[in-house]
């Protein structure tokens, strides 16, 4: 993490939604468009309130669809826009996600994921691993995402998102879920940083629309349509040369004791954090399980399980969902070892001793 | 010298347009480049585009601008206008895309009284799927999804769109002009710089509907659009200002 704050007198105890709304206003957030929908109603409630204060604006949008194209008018604008929904609201939001891929427009998008399908339930639940990784959105496109699991690593990855965004011209999703943004922690917040006024933003970003001034020939415009295949298809492809780089750059994990392991667990988010409870009770039945925590959801961490002990037995995703981010694991693993689902779902949580026994059970059928 | 008495507006790039002959979306496009032109804010001027035969319009003025997703326009200049309060900002739209997909766009951004001006091309069709019913067809008209005339007791009613956004208090300026006839084109004309107009005075939502003709998906000549809109059209969709800031 580049951040470079320490001290303590941004140390505080928040709940999980308002320290990333806060971050994300000291990472340099001005404009926040959002709807309400359990459980983040309070980074609206936070940014109506905060945002004004610190020269931003707030707009309680009509509905989903439009929060995120105002987010997108924002972004063409050259404005810092984080915008905040959960699962049947990211739904409404992904035609202006692929939307903003395509015409390149920043923004950070936090999910904080309940349960599905439909209206499903407002517990915290994963499964909605397949609508930020693969896209709800039509086309070839791709969205950096970032899964913490504790408060101050979403601060952190809020704070750092609002500047890729910008860097990368393109969204950025930070995927949570309801237990991390409904639960208090000590964070330590980032500095605030300098903002451009509305009048320096070509300055920094040539490309925004600002009203050219004087000099018709520094007219921006920005756009979706591409109505020549062979336009299209070279745009697409400039797109990717753009993943790809992403995909060198931003690819992250965590891993513990994968080397010398009898079973690795692969978790993330809020599970990993049980999942590392469930690993010492395992360690004191002298059965030595490993973590591989993604925290880049896509791109997906491939290349650390090629270093898991060659006498693993299996390899388990442990999912609040029916087994999503087990396919981006088995395509890791690439048939070298046996891949087993721990999963619960609807807004059920496992406890740790549940994550060890069902280790332990699974362990006993290899 | 010669003194030239009329130029081509800085306000239109000189490049060909998609549109078919006898339809105004170019008239529209042009008054409002025109109109920026005047007033010495083209280079000040950002606008948001639609989906629809007008989806190129950045290509065609000359000002900063993006493409919107269908319907969107009105959300997307709310965002702009927050990022920019004191540039021009309008939306461009056709019916579909104001008065169908995006009808929660446009009656919000008028509700929030957003200081952006909207442009509303109603030609009572949808034109660039080719001529499918919109919400602005008219009763009995045909299209190609009520290919024996829109029968009201299965699709229901054209949508009136000023009168709609009058009943708001954030939209101060509300007026309907038709472009079938030069008088129609100079008082639309006058439209478009009242909406700028009270735009800059940042007094609230500014919205100018034009009556408009698809001579080709009507499946008529362009003179005989002309007349379709002043017989068929017009008694519906009265021309007229519904709404004026003091
Ligand atoms: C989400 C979505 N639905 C449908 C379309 C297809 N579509 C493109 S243009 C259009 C209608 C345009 O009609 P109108 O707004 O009346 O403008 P006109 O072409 O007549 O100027 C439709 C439905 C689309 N692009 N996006």
């Amino acid at each position: 993490m580049s951040t470079t704050y320490q001290e303590s007198p941004s140390r505080v105890l928040m709940k999980g939604n308002e320290a990333f709304a806060e971050s994300a206003i000291r990472g340099g957030c001005r404009y926040y468009f959002g709807y309400p929908i359990t459980p983040q109603n309070e980074i609206p409630e936070y940014m109506s309130r905060e945002l004004p204060k610190n020269g931003g604006h707030f707009i309680q949008a009509e509905s989903e669809i439009s929060a995120i194209n105002m987010a997108y008018g924002a972004g063409a604008a050259g404005g810092r826009v984080f915008i905040s929904s959960s699962s049947p609201g990211i739904a409404l939001m992904q035609e202006g996600m692929s939307f903003a891929c395509c015409a390149e427009v920043p923004m950070v998008i936090l999910t904080v994921c309940r349960c599905g399908p439909g209206i499903g339930g407002i517990q915290p639940g994963q499964a909605d691993y397949f609508q930020a990784t693969r896209g709800g959105g039509n086309g070839d496109y791709k969205i950096p995402v970032f899964a913490p699991s504790s408060i101050q690593e979403g601060s952190d990855l809020v704070f750092e998102a609002m500047e890729l965004a910008d860097k990368w011209r393109n969204p950025i999703i930070i995927f949570t879920d309801g237990l991390l943004g409904q639960m208090m922690e000590p964070v330590t917040l980032p500095e605030h940083i300098d903002v451009a006024s509305s009048k320096d933003i070509r300055k920094s970003k040539a490309w925004a629309l600002t009203g050219y001034g004087a000099d018709d020939s520094s007219r921006n415009t920005i756009t979706s349509l591409r109505l020549q295949p062979e336009v299209l298809e070279k745009h697409v492809h400039h797109l990717f040369d753009k993943y790809t780089e992403i995909e060198k750059t931003l690819t992250r994990a965590e891993t513990i004791g994968i080397e010398d392991c009898d079973v690795v667990l692969v978790a993330y988010g809020i599970v990993a954090r049980i999942t590392k409870e469930a690993i010492e009770m395992l360690a004191r039945d002298g059965i030595k399980a490993g973590l591989i925590r993604p925290i880049s959801l896509w791109p997906f961490p491939h290349s650390v399980f090629d270093k898991i002990s060659n006498k693993a037995k299996a390899v388990i995703s442990t999912e609040l969902s029916m087994g999503q981010m087990i396919e981006d694991v088995r395509l890791a693993v690439a048939n070298r070892l046996p891949v087993r689902l721990l999963s619960r779902t609807g807004g059920m949580i496992p406890t740790s001793l549940e994550i060890a026994e069902r280790t332990k059970k699974i362990l006993a059928t290899m | 010298m010669l003194k030239p008495i009329f130029e081509y507006t800085k306000g239109m790039l000189r490049v060909e347009t998609n549109f078919c002959p006898g339809c105004t979306h170019g008239i529209s496009h042009r008054l409002i480049t025109e109109t920026l032109d005047e007033m010495g804010k083209l280079g000040e001027a950002i606008g948001c585009g639609p989906i629809g035969c007008a989806v190129m319009a950045h290509k065609f003025m000359n000002v900063d601008m993006c493409e919107c997703a269908h319907g969107r326009a009105p959300a997307v200049a709310s965002g702009v206008k927050r990022v920019h309060p004191d540039n021009l900002v309008f939306t461009y739209q056709g019916d579909g895309d104001l008065a169908s997909i995006g009808t929660a766009e446009i009656i919000h951004a008028a509700a929030r009284g957003e200081c952006f001006s909207t442009f509303f091309v109603n030609n009572a069709i949808y034109g660039m799927t080719g001529g499918q019913m919109a919400p602005t067809t008219l009763p009995g008209q045909r299209s190609t999804t009520s290919q024996t005339g829109r029968d009201t007791g299965k699709s229901g009613f054209p949508i009136r769109v000023c009168e709609l956004l009058s009943t708001l208090d954030g939209a101060v300026y509300v007026e309907r002009v038709a472009l079938n006839s030069p008088a129609g084109v100079a008082k639309a004309k006058k439209a478009v710089r009242r909406a700028f107009d009270v735009q800059e005075k940042k007094l609230g939502f500014s919205f100018v509907e034009f009556v408009s003709a698809c001579p080709t998906n009507w499946g008529l000549s362009p003179v005989a659009a002309v007349d379709f809109i002043k017989e068929k059209m017009l008694p519906y969709y009265p021309p007229g200002v519904f709404k004026s800031p003091q």
